[in-house]
């Protein structure tokens, strides 16, 4: 059959004139019965025929019977593609479609196929649409194969290649036609050269061709087969295969007698109980292990019930037979391939990985950076704890949103979101400073609580006012997506924008504070208040400017991490720990140590993270505990001032 | 007169600026030593070193019979050798009694069980008495010490050193703030403390110095400069340009 | 001795006696059926938080240290009562249903089914280490204090050795409750993650007595525990070593030079403070009836800190007085007890709106009432309050100024 689809197809493509010998109708004639009650095996001699006839109708009659869109005519006993209109059906003809009147219902026989035959239809369309001069179709069947793959489209394949005229596409088809001709290849070389092109491809797919070519089966004999193509064996009661696993292979495979259970004692001992004993035991003794199995020993010697195996004969059992893991494909040349490239490809995938979770942490990194910065330069500047910074953060976020309730345009309320958010969370802080923190400097403590007051109030109110249901911040369309580099390493588009807004603030907060003149005021009051002071620097404008700073900064923030998690009213408590965490470690008074602990602390995580991928509770406590200890070490963080500075 | 601490080749550095460079020094026991220095010589630091506040990054400071080093060692496990030191700034604490204030100084074991099961005695009463009519504060037991005036807090400072009962007083500018008749009751205090120990003092002003009468270690630039009575190092060329510039 | 502690001392047994009515009044109420069970049960675990707050005021008010863990160590407290009390429970439960099989029950087979019933919520019927010593009340109980004061012990050692003071301290202790939450939130935790542990108001022992007899009995523990702990603190702040606390709050560095081993003590002040939280935890939980994981999140050692503060720090009567008021207060407003305020356009529902105020209130107290409600007793007795100029000390982290106002 496979060289008549060649045939045919070198027909189509090259010789298109020629083979008309003959026409579709008269073709299909001839195979009445098959076409009338098709089955599925009886119906790839007709396709066969059909394909190797090379009639330009034929793609089109396929589709439509699969469809069930082709009829039989009683009164004639033609074939005709029918659709209904009015009270009976509109016909057109066979061989190129041309209308052929009309016909009543009861005229027609519709043409069922099932399922088994539609899909011998389609396997035969595929070969067609290969090389349909429909890029979009051709896609579609490469989808199709790729979906599940079969020995006989490999070669409908390999035959498509040479025609194909977009590189992309033909590139694909190659690659496809490898991950066929490694199962289905005709000869052993032909397989483990396919799997050598296989080889540098890292795609999900291929993997699991790979693995698929290396499935194994358990099994159990007593002595290893040979010529078997084993993959390795197994000792029973180590981790790949527990002793009681190992002894329940032995009994399905019918080598050894079955172990009466806990259970099964329980239940034959209740099952002769009589007058309150069994055998000469008091049922209420009868409350240890050890009793019960001595009890139901004696029941067995007496041939009431099976015996059991003692713990030594079920040993003697395991190490009787061998235990083995054998591939399902018998030629250990082609195994060995498969293993030598799945182990090239995952070395490969597992450099990859170390450069996405790289890409994942840096992006974690800058999102810490944006949360904590703000705190850095009040807690820095000012000796201040905000707590209520993570409400902040939450504000910018709820800004953010409320924008886009005012401007639908996704990309425009986002440009107008982060000044706003800005502006509200600046005001916000202006504030809090003139009416709280103003009246509790130099007492930190009481600082710390304070600002805990206005956080679960602000909490609260944000609870009062937009409901406790997650509010969604949309992110423009141009930042839906990835940036994929290959199937392992890539990264969303927002990850990308945060990540390049945290360097954006990186560098202004570092322009503002070096070069201009309110920076030069802010490090003054920073290193020596009273100093400061007394060359002419205001500290209560310096102290209101600069928490106004860290807040809009927050609220800044806040939409960032709106855009790709939720608005809630307590996602600004999910960051506040974290933020005083990067703070701490940083180190105090300085952005480069923010930095630095933004990028510790989020390293750190999504390397915990990798670990154990499916806890991220235990990441974060171990993250803790870690944070903890690193405090041990260096006290005063990362970047820490040092000497007299430092006021110790 | 026994040496009691010996300060050889301590060099200590804040961010490459050596705070003191090389500083070698020996107090015996008893004695009274005045040290005298422009700003920035290392006075302070000097003391800090020796109390354990600041690890020096180089050489030895060695105490007692057995030469102990000091080096190392916890500020509280220095003070309990026998190290008492009081702060330029009277540091004393505002919201308790001076009776409490005394009482906390006064030499007993240090541990938290000890003090958690400790009892008052007749003896450490009589004691905390004796040093409060010593230090001129006789009266003024059940008083808070945030009430207390600037000079009675230095002296009930000076009193809460005299209760730890230490070999060796550290005292930074105890005149600072003075008037002239606290003035001569501080020197009249220390004096008579050096009768049993050994006493450093920290001093800017030259007339305290002189009612001291003692020796004195002059310190520039974190090592000594000239060391000799106080009469000796006024005529000493280096002190003279490093007190007068150059 | 003891006399003359208490003479010393007046606002001891003035304290004493009021607990002594109240009790009274209370038992005397629910024995004639004025106040209903579960109103005892409130006030019972009111009691237990005075006591925790009383210990947060030892080690914050009076040490310095602003812990923001000691609600953890009264949750660890809880779960090591709640692991006997639910596993006596249970034990009890299906050795009733085994009893009615053919065959007397193996030990094995008990535990098994124990397992079962405790661990099938997160899928698991193992027990867990942490579970070695929950089948023996003589064994669990002394972990009610052990188990606290050894992770007080191990995490003071640890940031007393290397001098983090301050806001600095006040973050690692959030920080590591926040740890401990998270950790007991999974659920291979061991102790049933978010499911926390239930039913433990059901006593082993105790099937057929009511449970308004049990919620008496533990309301008359709670109250003989807050004495008691009320009394030690007393003794304790009271004496030399209240002295030396109340000076290392104010100026650790020149404590250290006085000779004390500054670590030392606050790392006792600490760890003892912890075992009394988690004495409190013990009696609250069986009350409550449930402990889970978010009991132990930081927010609400943020709460123990703000009774305290509300309370009138560095008294301990200001501690008991914060706590009940607030806490009482709280479970007013938050339980619809209070009437909502109409505004016409807006009616303020005190459920939506108590925290809004309670936020308002903290900081109102921060700023005009630095000494809490406790300081409405200076009008009877005034105390001595300093003249202070200038800050206490060098030291940044410690208190300065304003803060150490007693």
């Amino acid at each position: 059959m496979l060289r008549a689809v060649l045939l045919a197809l070198s027909a189509l493509l090259w010789l298109p004139a020629a083979a008309v010998a003959q026409d579709l109708q008269s073709l299909l004639q001839t195979y009445r019965a098959e076409i009338e009650k098709p089955a599925r095996k009886s119906v790839v001699e007709v396709l066969d025929a059909l394909v190797a006839s090379g009639l330009p109708g034929v793609p089109l009659f396929l589709e439509r019977w699969q469809d069930k869109g082709v009829y039989l005519r009683a009164s004639d006993g033609l074939f005709y593609y029918a659709a209904p209109e009015g009270e009976g059906y509109s016909l057109s003809a066979i061989g190129d479609g041309t209308p052929a009147g009309t016909a009543a219902a009861s005229d027609l026989t519709e043409l069922r196929p099932n399922g088994g035959v539609r899909k011998e239809i389609s396997g035969a369309l595929v070969e067609f649409q290969l090389s349909d001069p429909d890029i979009s179709r051709r896609q579609a069947a490469i989808d199709a194969i790729a979906r599940s793959g079969s020995a006989d489209q490999l070669e409908p394949l390999r035959a498509s290649i040479p025609g194909e005229p977009d590189p992309v596409l033909r590139a694909t088809k190659e690659r496809l036609a490898d991950i066929l001709a490694a199962r289905f290849a005709a000869t052993a070389e032909g397989r483990v050269a396919a799997i050598g092109n296989l080889a540098d491809d890292l795609s999900v797919d291929v993997r699991a061709v790979l693995n698929q070519i290396l499935a194994t089966t358990t099994a159990v004999a007593p002595a290893l087969p040979e010529g078997a193509n084993i993959a390795r064996e197994l000792t029973p009661g180590s981790g790949a295969l527990p002793a009681d696993a190992a002894y329940a292979r032995l009994v399905a495979a019918g080598l050894a007698p079955p172990v009466v259970g806990r259970d099964a004692i329980k239940a034959a001992l209740a099952a002769h109980i009589e007058g309150g004993r069994v055998g000469d035991v008091a049922v209420g003794d009868l409350d240890t292990d050890a009793a019960r199995l001595a009890v139901y020993a004696a029941l067995a010697e007496a041939g009431v019930v099976p015996p059991t195996l003692t713990p030594e004969g079920q040993a003697a059992a395991l190490a009787a037979h061998v235990f083995y893991e054998e591939y399902v494909e018998p030629d250990p040349v082609i195994t060995d391939a498969a293993r030598g490239a799945l182990r090239a490809i995952e070395t490969r995938v597992g450099a990859y990985q170390v450069a996405d979770i790289t890409l994942d942490a840096l992006s974690l990194a800058s999102i810490y950076f944006l949360a904590a910065i703000g705190l850095a330069i009040t807690f820095g500047v000012m000796g201040v704890i905000n707590m209520a910074h993570g409400e902040f953060i939450m504000m910018g976020a709820y800004t953010g949103y409320v924008v886009q309730q005012f401007v639908p345009d996704y990309t425009l309320s986002i440009i107008l979101a982060l000044p706003a958010a800005f502006a509200v969370t600046f005001a916000a802080g202006v504030a809090m400073e003139r009416l709280v923190i103003r009246h509790l400097y130099h007492r930190p403590l009481e600082t710390l609580l304070a600002t805990f007051g206005i956080s679960i109030g602000l909490q609260q109110l944000a609870k009062n006012v937009f409901g406790t249901q997650a509010r969604p911040l949309t992110s423009p369309a141009w930042l839906d997506g990835a940036l994929s580099f290959n199937d392992v390493v890539s990264i969303s588009h927002i990850r990308i924008a945060i990540f390049v807004l945290a360097l954006l603030f990186l560098g202004l907060i570092l322009f503002i504070l070096k070069r201009t003149r309110i920076g030069l005021e802010v490090r003054a009051v920073t290193q020596n208040p009273g100093m400061a002071a007394s060359v002419g620097i205001n500290p209560d404008r310096i102290n209101m400017l600069t928490f106004g700073l860290g807040s809009g900064i927050a609220g800044i923030a806040g939409v960032a991490i709106g855009l790709y998690a939720k608005v809630t009213s307590e996602m600004g408590a999910d960051y506040i720990v974290q933020s005083f965490m990067t703070v701490v470690v940083g180190g105090v008074g300085n952005v480069w140590g923010t930095l630095a602990g933004a990028a510790l602390i989020g390293f750190l995580q999504k390397l915990i993270e990798w670990g154990n991928p499916s806890n991220t509770l235990a990441a974060q406590t171990y993250m803790i505990l870690f944070i903890i200890l690193f405090i041990q070490f260096r006290p005063k963080g990362i970047v820490a001032l040092k000497g007299r500075a430092a006021g110790d | 007169m026994t040496t009691l601490l010996e300060v050889s080749g301590v060099s200590v550095s804040f961010d490459g600026f050596r705070a003191i460079n090389n500083l070698s020094l020996t107090i015996g026991e008893p004695e009274l030593r005045a040290v005298i220095g422009p700003n920035g010589a290392g006075k302070t630091t000097f003391m800090d070193i020796v109390t354990g506040k600041t690890r020096p990054d180089a050489g030895h400071v060695l105490w007692g019979e057995h030469s102990t080093s000091l080096v190392g060692k916890s500020e509280s496990a220095i003070a309990r050798l026998g190290i008492g030191r009081k702060f330029q700034r009277p540091t004393v604490f505002e919201a308790q009694t001076v009776r409490e204030n005394l009482a906390l100084a006064l030499r007993n074991r240090r541990g938290p069980f000890d003090v958690l099961f400790s009892r008052k005695t007749g003896q450490g009463i009589a004691r905390v008495e004796e040093i409060a009519v010593e230090i001129g504060l006789g009266d003024s037991l059940p008083r808070v010490a945030g009430e207390l005036s600037h000079g009675q807090k230095q002296w009930l400072e000076i009193g809460m050193l005299l209760a730890q009962d230490p070999r060796l007083l550290l005292v930074d500018e105890p005149a600072a703030g003075m008037t002239p008749a606290e003035r001569a009751h501080t020197t009249a205090l220390l004096k008579r403390a050096a009768e049993t120990r050994a006493v450093i003092v920290v001093e800017h002003d030259m007339e305290f110095v002189r009612r001291l009468d003692c020796r004195v270690t002059v310190l520039h630039e974190g090592s000594v400069l000239a060391e000799g009575s106080l009469d000796h190092v006024t005529q000493n060329q280096d002190v003279i340009d490093v007190y007068l510039g150059r | 001795m003891r006399r003359s502690f208490l003479a010393a001392n007046p606002s001891v047994l003035w304290f004493l006696l009021a607990l002594a009515l109240v009790t009274l009044g209370v038992t005397v109420m629910a024995e004639a059926g004025m106040i209903s069970t579960s109103f005892v049960k409130t006030l019972g675990k009111t009691l237990c938080l005075c006591l925790v707050a009383v210990a947060m005021d030892v080690v914050w008010g009076y040490c310095g240290i602003l812990s923001l863990g000691h609600f953890a160590f009264f949750g660890i407290g809880g779960y090591a009562v709640g692991m006997w009390l639910m596993y006596a429970r249970t034990e009890e439960i299906v050795a009733a249903s085994l009893a009615a099989q053919a065959l007397p029950p193996t030990v094995g087979e008990i535990r098994d089914a124990i397992g079962t019933q405790i661990f099938g919520v997160v899928g698991a019927s193992d027990f867990p280490l942490i579970w070695a010593f929950a089948d023996r009340h003589w064994l669990q109980f002394p972990m009610i204090v052990l188990l606290p004061g050894l992770l007080a012990l191990v995490f003071g050692w640890l940031a007393f050795r290397s001098r983090v003071t301050g806001v600095y301290l006040s973050i690692l202790t959030q920080a590591m409750t926040l740890a401990l939450s998270l950790y007991l939130f999974q659920n291979d935790s061991g102790l049933r993650g978010n499911n926390g542990l239930s039913g433990l108001q059901n006593i082993p022992g105790l099937g057929g007595v009511g449970q308004d007899r049990i919620s008496i009995w533990f309301f008359w523990g709670s109250a003989a525990a807050l004495a008691a702990g009320y009394v030690f603190f007393a003794w304790i702040v009271s004496g030399k070593m209240g002295s030396v606390i109340r000076a290392i709050r104010d100026d650790e560095a020149r404590v250290r030079f006085l000779g004390y081993h500054v670590e030392s003590f606050k790392l006792f002040v600490f760890t003892v403070t912890a075992m009394v939280a988690g004495v409190a935890g013990a009696l609250y939980y069986p009350q409550a009836g449930i402990i889970n994981p978010a009991e132990i999140a930081p927010i609400a050692s943020i709460y123990l800190a703000v009774w305290v503060a509300i309370g009138g720090r560095g008294r301990l009567y200001g501690a008991v007085i914060g706590a009940a008021f607030v806490s009482l207060l709280s479970s007013w407003f938050t339980g619809g007890g209070a009437p909502s305020v109409p505004l016409g356009v807006y009616t303020i529902h005190w459920t939506d709106w108590w925290l809004v105020l309670l936020g308002l209130s903290f900081v109102a107290v921060t700023l005009f009432f630095p000494k809490g409600i406790g300081g409405i007793f200076d009008l009877v007795a005034p105390r001595p309050v300093p003249d202070r100029q200038g800050d206490y000390g060098p030291d940044d982290g410690a208190w300065r100024r304003e803060e150490g106002e007693p």
